[in-house]
């Protein structure tokens, strides 16, 4: 339960801040593919006998790789790469014979099965993530607010488009092994669209939303703790009742 | 001393030469208007001048980037970034650092920010959500980024395009105040001269291929648009002395 809070800290820090930037950046659609691919790399590892999270990894780390190219960042090529992820995950857990039982934790997360292992992975991966979006920060709000003007002003503009979506992959990866593939997309995308609905300014908007993702990963572990229900189900819930609450307040603000 | 130089110039894509031979000087304190079909090479004119692309002969003489203030073309969809106007505009004076934008007290670029978003006039709603404004407010905050780091040159890729006609000639009369006020050279790229042949001091007409510069009385004549358009293009000269130009070709592809 312990390492199950930590994690969770861990995944709602890095979440939140680089799905901040993935929502500003328009790349939801990307970032929920990059989630996708990690299930038949899940299931790929489960049937090779490798620990899962290498597959997670991998798998993640080809996508983002794929996705990163500027040519590629086109919804359509973006949905093809799913749709292809989708199939092969099913065909895996097929070959797989029924011995992989829990088709669900691959999509939908072990929460409260982690491991000081997984803890450390997720911590590192974390550490590293947030010290990059430290460093270029600036830089990469520039990139994704403006492109060109970033680019006449010095910015590396492609180097940041593909270093940040290798980092999202990398990070989705880490953190679908406690929320499963499906999950870990709500949240990337539910805190920072939040926070972007309360307010314009770019730092209290990013501290919101990391604060909305410990809120709703804590609530949702503590909720599902004497339930029946999974936590995915809390933790969806709450970031969905959170999104609906800032919607209405704008609204009732417009 | 001119801002900008260029002599004998020509830009080549592979193997298309998209203008040729162009002289053109622009010196301190001038409002120009680059203008031509639309595929004439007007914006490349611009990113010679801030030196992203190479010239295939002749030379160009320029002022250092970071003395280069550029407002890029917008397309559809970028309008709605999720920020305030003061937030862009400081990028524009320090979003090339690394690091995080955290605020601080008494940071003097802070108030560098709000001195140039007074000069554009847009002091009541650049703490707005930049996507809440209307185009003309979004343009003079995007002409405020591209002014912050106190350029010599302004280069600005057609910022009146999405504008309606009360709103381009604010735009282009403030565009001359600035240029005026603090002894910048300004480029600006527009499709139809009509709306600010009031405020400009030199016209440069790009088309097939070629370029002619000159004073806006000198170069938008008959003559010499109709061979630069190769369509026959008349002049009229209102009674107060405005030129207006009747039957450019402003909206089409006309790539000659």
């Amino acid at each position: 339960m312990v390492d199950a809070y930590a994690a969770g800290t861990a995944v709602a820090i890095t979440s939140a801040v680089l799905g901040w930037f993935m929502v500003l950046r328009r790349q939801t659609f990307t970032g929920h593919t990059l989630a996708m691919v990690g299930f038949p790399g899940a299931a790929a590892a489960a049937l090779a006998g490798v620990p899962i999270a290498a597959g997670y990894f991998g798998a993640c780390t080809l996508g983002a790789l794929a996705l990163g190219g500027r040519r590629l960042r086109d919804t359509a090529a973006t949905g093809t790469l799913q749709a292809v992820a989708l199939g092969l995950g099913v065909l895996f857990v097929g070959l797989y014979h029924g011995l992989l039982t829990d088709v669900t934790s691959l999509l939908f997360g072990t929460f409260l099965g982690i491991t000081d292992g997984d803890v450390a992975a997720i911590a590192a991966v974390s550490v590293v993530t947030l010290a990059l979006l430290a460093a270029a920060g600036r830089q990469l709000l520039f990139a994704s607010l403006d492109g060109e003007a970033a680019r006449a002003a010095g910015v590396r503009v492609e180097l940041l488009s593909y270093g940040f979506v290798l980092l999202l992959g990398l990070s989705v990866a880490a953190t679908s092994q406690l929320t499963g593939a499906l999950l870990v997309f709500a949240l990337l995308v539910a805190p920072p669209a939040t926070a972007q609905q309360v307010t314009a300014r770019p730092v209290p908007s990013l501290a919101l939303s990391v604060a909305l993702a410990l809120g709703v990963t804590w609530g949702g572990l503590a909720l599902a703790y004497d339930s029946v229900y999974p936590v995915g189900f809390y933790v969806t819930s709450l970031a969905f009742a959170a999104y609906v609450v800032a919607r209405a307040w704008r609204w009732a603000n417009a | 001393m001119s801002t900008l130089e260029l002599h004998d110039a020509a830009v080549r894509l592979g193997d298309r030469t998209i203008w040729a031979d162009v002289d053109l000087a622009v010196e301190p304190g001038t409002f120009v208007a680059v203008l031509g079909p639309n595929g004439s090479g007007k914006s490349t004119l611009l990113k010679v001048a801030l030196g992203l692309l190479p010239l295939a002969t002749g030379s160009v003489r320029a002022p250092a980037k970071r003395e280069i203030g550029y407002l890029p073309q917008r397309h559809h969809g970028e309008a709605t970034a999720p920020v305030r106007g003061v937030d862009l505009v400081r990028l524009g004076l320090d979003g090339a650092r690394w690091g995080v934008p955290l605020p601080r007290r008494n940071d003097p670029r802070r108030a560098r920010v709000e001195d140039v978003i007074r000069l554009v006039g847009a002091d009541h709603y650049a703490h707005r959500p930049f996507g809440s404004l209307s185009g003309g407010e979004q343009q003079r905050l995007l002409i405020a980024q591209a002014l912050v780091r106190r350029p010599r040159l302004l280069l600005l890729d057609e910022p009146l395009d999405s504008l309606d006609l009360p709103n381009q000639h604010a735009v282009a009369a403030l565009v001359q105040r600035i240029c005026r006020e603090q002894n910048v050279a300004v480029l600006l790229v527009a499709h139809d001269v009509n709306p600010i042949s009031d405020y400009l001091d030199q016209v440069v007409y790009v088309a097939g291929g070629a370029a002619v510069a000159g004073k806006p009385e000198d170069v938008i004549t008959d003559e010499t648009l109709t061979r630069l358009y190769g369509t026959p293009i008349e002049v009229l000269r209102t009674r107060d002395g405005h030129l207006v130009v009747v039957g450019q070709p402003d909206t089409g592809a006309h790539a000659h």
